[in-house]
Order: C-alpha cells, then structure tokens, then sequence
C-alpha cells in the first residue's frame, strides 16, 4: 500500500507538471499533425491498401513517441530534480511511476494518431475493433515500457536527442512488426482469433520488457 | 543513531578525488567536512545520503546496534545541497506535499508545513510558483524540505549559500535545534565548522 501511495505520488506529480508545463502534450501534437501532413503530400490522392496503413500508422506512433516519452527523464536531470528524487522515493516507485505516466502519454498518443487518421485517410476503416483496440492498448504498454527504461539509460547520457531513437529502434522493432500485423487484420476484418498469437506475442513482449526494465533499472538510475 | 563511514574513496575516471575517509558520528553530535575546491565535500556528503556509491569503504545507520536499511535511512535523512533542485513550476506547498507524498506516501500535515514555512519566511509566497523566487528563498525552501519530517540525520552542503542574514539566523536555528540529530556540515566557512564538535578535512582538492 505504502509503495503504491507512493508510487501514485510520481504519477500525479508528472501528470501535473504535464498539464503545467505541456513539454510532452505539445510535442506530440505537433508531431502527429506534421507527420500527417507529410504523408498527406506524399500521398497525393491515392488510397494506399491496408498494410501500407497499419505501417504509416505506427510510423508516426514509434517517431511521436520518441519525440515526446523520452521527456519523462530527460526534464528531471535538465532541471536537476533527478538527484531529490533518488533521494526521496527508491527506484522502484520511481520506474513505475514513470512507466504509468508513460503508457497514459503513450494511450492519448495512439486516440490522437486513430483520429486523425479516421479523418485523413478515408481508407482506414477499422472493421474488427476489438482487434484494435486490443492492439493499441497492448502496442501501448509495450512501447511505453521500452521507451522508460530506454529514457531512464538516454538521460544519463551526452548526446540526448540523437541517441533515443537509434537505441529505441533495436529494442521495439520486434513490438511495431507485432502490432503491425494485428493493425492489418483489424483493417482486414478478419476474426478476432486471428490474432491470438499476436496478442500473446505483444503480452509477452510487455512482461520481459517491464520485469528486464525494473531489474535494470536501479543500476541505471543511481550513480 | 550512529552513523559509521569505514575507509571511503572515490575514484572518478581515475581520479582519486580522496580515500580512505573514516569516521563515526553518534546522534546530538556534528561533523564538519572541510576542503579546498574540488576536494570532494558534495560528493562524500552525496555518499553519505546514498546518492553515490563509493568506489571503496563503505557507509552504515545503526540503530540500537541493528543495521539500517536503504528505506530506513531514506525515511530519516535530510539533505540540503546545491545539487537538489526542487520543482519550479509547483509552488512551495505544492512541493511540499507532493515531495513528502513521494518520501513517506502520507502528505505533510498542513500545521506542520506552515510552522516551517513560517520559521524560514515563504508562508507569505506559499501559493507562488517557485520558479518565481530568488535564489535564496530556494534554498530556505530546501531547508523546509529538509527539516519537514523532522530528521534524526541532517546533512547540509554549503548551508549558508545565497541566505540573507534572516535566512542565516534561520540556519543558526537549525544548529542550535539539533541536539538529538546527526548533523553532517560541509562547509569552506569557518564560522560554520567550529560550530561542529568533530571535523573532517579532505586534503586534496583543485590546485
């Protein structure tokens, strides 16, 4: 009780310095509508088929996601809170408190990306939903607990913005093929058993990725 | 209390910034660590609070002879340092409740906020949002912080850094109020460190 209290307590104190400060909501936004933008003019008219759909989607997921999640570390050592926070909550509540604020950016990131995109792309229909769903709400977790751990080892280092997406892509490349595929069925209509084996895939990908990120990550947030 | 410091170094790419530091201090009882530049005050004091690990030696709490553990002196340590920042865009209860939250996962009685803020002169800019203080209020506000849950260990890096003389008389407070603390100064101001019983003087340091 006491561990989640505390825990709860670095959820809050982010989600109110996000709605202070907006360093991650106004990145995101901005990127979801120029990314947008972009394949809008790339595109020129045509309907691309439903795999090239599923892919630009989590495209602009992945890269949005590097621009924004990535803050939730990096603004604490620019500002040179990192070290009372070590001092005042052990590592643990620091990892799962960043982990929820981070899938809570992470699912805002994904609503925003499927609106935009059922308004942009008149080819995107999402004929079985709870595929989808199912999908973004997994793809979510996934990317949220590779990208805490991945912003926890960035902030410690020099080369910030350069380095979170090179060292990001190796480690959720196996996540976004995983989401990809199911995105595609969901656009395909196909039967929610068709994607059972990507669920457990996704499912797994999150219970390795969030215990191999709790263990590691005393030893990189200290010293 | 006790807090025991057996042999410590620390070594930083190579440099030796000082070793084999040793030392024991009991509660109502102070230490004062002096150094030139770079003699590595903060970073004995930041080993001391658990924030760095030392390269060799090592650091203990005992109480009543048992060994505390990493929350248990968590729970009874008090840091104020240039090294700590506290969060600008909150105001300083908002700080407060939200850091003791964080600490203890209880939130900071509202009388016992107030006696502080009161006691170091920021109960009039309790709502304002700390980016908006001076330097010195800052730091009178590390000591709220520090000071809130009335630690049994109170360690203060440069203590006199950017106070007025209110903010000075405030820290002389402190001093004066820690009779049943372990009180760890690290301090280039001799004033400072002849108020501490022991001392500890790191020989090396910037040339």
């Amino acid at each position: 009780m006491n561990v989640l209290a505390r825990t709860s307590a670095v959820l809050v104190k982010d989600l109110l310095s996000e709605i202070r400060t907006r360093y991650a909501l106004n990145a995101l936004l901005m990127f979801i509508i120029t990314a947008v933008a972009i394949i809008l003019f790339a595109l020129r008219g045509d309907t691309p088929g439903t795999v090239v759909l599923a892919g630009m989607f989590w495209v602009v997921v992945f890269f949005t996601g590097m621009s924004g999640l990535s803050r939730i570390f990096v603004s604490e050592e620019e500002r040179g809170t990192a070290l009372t926070l070590q001092l005042l909550a052990p590592p643990g509540v620091v990892y799962f408190g960043k982990l929820a604020f981070n899938v809570l950016l992470t699912l805002v990131l994904v609503a925003g990306v499927t609106a935009v995109y059922l308004v942009a792309f008149p080819g995107f229909i999402i004929q079985t939903p709870s595929i989808f769903f199912v999908t973004l709400l997994l793809g979510s977790l996934g990317l949220a607990s590779a990208a805490t751990i991945i912003a926890a080892i960035v902030a410690k280092a020099g080369s910030r913005g350069t380095l979170y997406p090179v060292l990001s892509f190796p480690v959720v490349v196996v996540l976004l093929m995983t989401v990809m595929n199911a995105t595609v069925k969901s656009l395909d209509g196909e039967e929610f058993s068709a994607a059972i084996v990507d669920f457990v895939v996704l499912i797994s990908y999150v219970m390795v990725m969030t215990a191999g990120s709790f263990l590691l990550f005393e030893f990189v947030w200290k010293d | 209390m006790i807090l025991t410091a057996e042999n410590i170094s620390k070594t930083f790419n190579r440099r030796t910034v000082f070793r084999e530091i040793g030392f024991t201090v009991a509660a109502g009882q102070s230490i004062a660590v002096t150094g030139r530049n770079g003699a590595g005050k903060s970073t004995l004091l930041k080993i001391l609070a658990g924030l760095l690990t030392p390269t060799r030696g090592s650091v203990r709490y005992d109480v009543d002879g048992s060994v505390c553990g990493p929350e248990e002196i968590r729970a009874s340590l008090g840091f104020v340092s240039p090294y700590l920042q506290l969060y600008d865009e909150f105001s300083a209860l908002e700080n407060l409740r939200l850091l003791s939250r964080m600490r203890s996962a209880t939130v900071a009685a509202d009388d016992r906020c107030r006696e502080m803020l009161t006691r170091f002169g920021l109960w009039e800019r309790r709502d304002d949002q700390v980016r908006t203080y001076s330097s010195g209020m800052k730091q009178r506000l590390k000591y709220v912080v520090a000071l809130l849950d009335d630690p049994q260990v109170l360690l203060l890096d440069e203590p006199s850094a950017n106070l007025d003389a209110d903010g000075i008389a405030a820290v002389s407070h402190v001093y004066e109020s820690s009779q049943r603390r372990i009180l760890v100064v690290a301090t280039n101001d001799r004033s400072e460190a002849e108020r501490c019983e022991l001392k500890v003087h790191l020989g090396t340091g910037a040339s």
